[in-house]
């Protein structure tokens, strides 16, 4: 039996539409702060960090260089991962099980508010010969996407549209969170069209903020935390990353970090043995996508099921209980992290008016965004 | 020890040019692909991927991790990119090794691909965006102002003169004839290097390594599988990497203390317990010819102010006792910057199993170091390898 | 495994090739626009810098007077405690003497090369430098050590930037 590992603290500012009152280095600041609080440690414990960051995001050529002062990790092994938040907590995850590393902090941040040509930003993503030169926004390859998740019958638009509905509702008890609103399907279908079928409440507003997160090693966690959020098992995959070559209706990468995921954690039935989910829902049809390659839901029964209330905070799998990317706001690479500290607050116990009853095990999934098709998953539990 | 023992036991790398007319995808499948079959494995004996590269800005693409993902086979597989920098190169086979030592893979295929030349009309240009937006980006800085200044402090704290420091270009460029991927492999004289045209005094035209498209790999594997795939695995003993403060101007230029500090963090998990006689061959990350004798220091191969007079004595040359940079280095092969750091593990990867041709060192040496720097003069990467 | 150049990928071309269209291309130029959010230290720093001061901050506990400030002392993992003026005098801790502009193009004959250094002001502890560059002084009498002054843009010109200063120039102590 290896040893495991866990979460010991987890800390983080609010996520807002924008944060003037701090540069990059006060809300990780921040955030750190309250983990290395709430974990009983300092820097000097910590053996490793992993910050996660892409270079466009925050305007540098090697954004490297200004995660760790703010980390109080000053001649300390860190490192950068251009990924999700869930790519580093993998990294970590390896850290501890090589036994050679016992206590790893993992940080993520967003200030897409300091980002001001974010479209031309993720066209910048964009194949640079054979796709940027036909000038279309990169919201396209979403509207693509989901004509054809429509188009074979996977959902219908007001399903989709129910997601948003959803998620921006629980937002309104988040008071993390920064797009709570009271929105109907009519709203979302008549709002302003993006790419058809994509519309604009189709898709989750950008926000900012900063999550700092200590892992430990099983023997460390007596002497560290009460009450340890066990990670069970990460997993992570990407598909194609050319749009000529991909499948257009399913999300392969999630399928394929879903069961790595599942496989480590001894889940071998995930619609019935998890009890609460935070996935990707950056574009609405996303999160039924999504459900549906993680195994949570039958090809075509995510929509239904939204519909029936199955997948509110009151059904049988709740998703999104935090708001998701659509309520919360979509954070980037610190999306994954957002989805993290939803679920220890609610294996903890802690998750206040939104606290789901009877989650002993809970799975977050990140997507790397348009118009990549990398995923990871990590499953918690307590 | 870790919880599995890791080895490297494939390599591939192409030629380092200045223009590839390949697409950093292409460059990434020719060293994949020769990794592979250099130990007749294919892409379904891989079961997790890492990804080295340096900055986006090079390519022009954003998220390049996953532009290149398809060419470094991390199609339908566990595909994860790190970036420290400059120190990537060596920090590839680190975030390989976890992978590995960690049990939860028994195989990793570590890509590293650069193509610096897509940033036109000179990838420098790339660099200016290193500095801090606000207290620094305003001065129009470049990266050779950097290195400029802090071989100004490491000459200035030693005494050493430029024209010492001349002779490791002129022996890595050498050493570089030997090498078939090298980029700049010439026969020069210190005079050479001293006329070259002055980019920003002290730093010399012939002083600094060139820009380069290139791309390199690397397959590891455990130790039970390792066994099966050669009889010469090369075994990753240590892993060091260290990041010091953003603040680079409070810093005492003349020492790369988180060299030292990456050395003896990779040190103590290989049981090397007297570097400057354990260590027999070792590739610094040459950049620029000041930095082999900065970094030597910083490893610990060298006392403080001492590496100049080993290089002197040649004692840093192949036939040396401390040969430094057998392979030609950045400054011969070429800095294509992730890929460099990952062809000095591919140097000493070859030399440890004595087939690095006419490059190799006598002596048969059985352990090897290889290390990059990276950032605003902040980061080392080290690994410990033997056989 | 010996490397043999002949099954080594990579192909080069020259430069003249693509300016002759020998090889087609593309050019883009991205719109990559950021405005950063400075916070309170960095934010200070620049309102200080127009008035035509310098500011740091203090940590208490290990007592250095850190320039530029910062809001928690990142070796300490504290906040900071206090603002501090310091003098625009300072000492040389390197420089060089560049003669290409931040994208490799070569400075035009009979331009003055950039004399870029890193200066330990006043007052700071000792070793806290900042970038900035040299004017006001002939290449080949900067010293390691020299004393250096700063000269600074006419108040009305100055914008809260790095730039408010125009340059460092040499005093006598």
């Amino acid at each position: 039996m290896r040893e495991r590992v866990a979460i010991a603290g987890i800390g983080y500012t609010a996520f807002t539409s924008v944060s003037p009152g701090s540069s990059f280095r006060e809300l990780t600041y921040e955030a750190a702060v309250k983990a290395y609080e709430e974990a009983g440690i300092e820097p000097k414990d910590v053996d490793s960090f992993v910050c996660t960051s892409e270079d466009f995001l925050e305007g540098y050529s090697i954004s490297d260089e200004y995660c760790n002062d703010q980390l109080g990790a000053i001649l300390k092994p860190a490192q950068t991962i251009p990924g999700d938040f869930i790519h580093s907590l993998a990294v970590g995850v390896m850290h501890v099980l090589t036994e050679r590393f016992d206590i790893v902090v993992l940080q993520a941040l967003s200030k897409a508010s300091n980002m001001k040509t974010i479209p031309e930003m993720i066209n910048f993503a964009m194949d640079p010969v054979l796709n940027r030169p036909l000038d279309v926004t990169a919201y396209t390859v979403a509207g693509l996407e989901m004509n054809r998740f429509l188009e074979e019958k996977r959902a219908t638009r007001q399903q989709c549209a129910a997601v948003v509905v959803k998620n921006k509702a629980n937002a309104l008890i988040n008071p993390s969170a920064a797009y709570g609103a009271d929105v109907s399907v009519e709203q979302v279908l008549e709002s302003e069209p993006i790419a058809e079928p994509v519309r604009l409440l189709d898709v989750a507003p950008y926000a900012d903020g900063a999550v700092v997160m200590v892992l430990c090693s099983e023997k460390l966690v007596p002497s560290l935390c009460d009450n340890p959020v066990w990670i069970k098992g990460v997993g992570w995959s990407s598909d194609s990353p050319t749009l000529e070559s991909r499948d257009w209706t399913d999300s392969v990468a999630v399928r394929l970090a879903g069961d790595m995921a599942y496989k480590m954690a001894g889940v071998a039935c995930p619609a019935k043995e998890i009890d609460l989910a935070e996935v990707n829902d950056e574009i609405s049809f996303k999160e039924l996508q999504h459900l549906e390659a993680l195994r949570l839901f039958d090809t075509g029964q995510a929509g239904k099921a939204t519909e029936d209330g199955k997948t509110s905070p009151d059904g049988t799998l709740p998703v999104n209980v935090s708001g998701g990317g659509l309520g919360v706001g979509h954070l980037f690479e610190c999306s994954g992290a957002q989805k993290i500290l939803e679920l220890v607050l609610q294996l903890r116990g802690e998750a206040g008016e939104r606290q789901a009853s009877d989650v002993s095990t809970a799975l977050a999934q990140a997507w790397r965004g348009i118009p990549t098709t990398s995923a990871a998953v990590a499953i918690l539990g307590n | 020890m870790a919880y599995q023992k890791v080895a490297i036991v494939g390599a591939g790398i192409t030629k380092f040019v200045r223009r590839a007319q390949e697409t950093g995808k292409e460059l990434a499948f020719q060293a994949s692909k020769m990794a592979l079959d250099s130990c007749g494995m294919t892409m379904e004996d891989i079961e997790s991927v890492s990804l080295g590269t340096a900055p986006d800005a090079f390519d022009g693409v954003h998220l390049k991790g996953e532009y290149l993902s398809d060419g470094s086979g991390g199609w339908r597989k566990p595909y994860m990119r790190q970036f420290v920098g400059g120190g990537t190169g060596v920090f590839a086979p680190i975030h390989g090794w976890l992978h590995v030592a960690s049990g939860m893979f028994d195989t990793c295929l570590v890509v590293c691909s650069e193509k610096m030349s897509s940033c036109y009309p000179h990838p420098q240009g790339a660099f200016k965006t290193i500095f801090d937006h606000t207290t620094e980006q305003e001065l129009d800085p470049t990266l050779i102002w950097i290195f400029a200044l802090e071989m100004n402090r490491f000459m200035s704290a030693y005494g050493m003169t430029k024209e010492e420091i001349a002779q490791v270009s002129v022996k890595n460029k050498k050493n570089a004839m030997d090498h078939p991927a090298a980029q700049l492999p010439m026969e020069i004289t210190v005079d050479d290097v001293m006329n070259s045209e002055t980019l920003a005094w002290p730093v010399n035209r012939l002083d600094i390594s060139p820009a380069s498209d290139g791309a390199a790999a690397i397959v590891l594997a455990s130790e039970h599988t390792a066994k099966r795939i050669t009889n010469k695995p090369v075994w990753i003993d240590g892993v060091g990497w260290n990041l010091d403060t953003a603040y680079w101007a409070t810093r005492d230029l003349s020492y790369p203390r988180y060299v030292e500090k990456a050395a003896r963090m990779a040190y103590e998990m290989a049981g090397v317990v007297e570097p400057k006689r354990e260590i027999e061959i070792a590739e610094p990350y040459d950049p620029f010819d000041y930095k082999e004798l900065h970094h030597m220091e910083g490893l610990q191969l060298a006392d403080r102010g001492e590496a100049v007079q080993m290089l002197l004595d040649g004692k840093t040359q192949r036939d040396g006792d401390r040969p430094m940079c057998p392979s030609g280095g950045a400054l011969g092969v070429g800095n294509p910057i992730a890929a460099t750091g990952l062809m000095k593990v591919i140097e000493i990867f070859l030399q440890l199993r004595g087939e690095a041709g006419k490059r190799q060192v006598p002596g048969s040496p059985r352990c090897g170091l290889a290390q990059a720097w990276g950032d605003l003069m902040q980061v080392g990467t080290v690994v410990v390898l033997r056989r | 495994m010996e490397l043999n150049k002949k099954d080594l990928g990579g192909t080069h071309y020259k430069e003249s090739a693509l300016k002759e269209g020998k090889l087609l291309s593309l050019a883009m130029e991205p719109k990559l626009q950021y405005a950063w959010d400075n916070g309170p230290a960095i934010g200070r720093y620049l309102a200080e810098l127009k008035e035509g001061r310098l500011i740091a901050r203090k940590c208490n506990k290990c007592r250095r007077i850190m320039i530029p400030p910062r809001m928690f002392c990142e070796l300490c993992w504290r906040p900071t405690d206090e603002w501090v003026y310091l003098k625009d005098t300072g000492t040389i801790n390197t420089f060089s003497i560049c003669y290409v502009n931040w994208d490799a193009s070569r400075i035009k004959k009979g331009e003055k090369p950039h004399l870029p250094a890193v200066i330990e002001i006043d007052g700071a502890s000792e070793g806290m430098g900042i970038l900035h560059v040299l004017g006001e002084v002939e290449p080949e009498k900067i010293k390691i050590g020299m004393k250096v002054k700063a000269v600074w843009k006419k108040p009305e010109d100055r914008e809260g930037a790095i730039t408010d200063i125009l340059y460092f120039k040499p005093v006598r102590r």
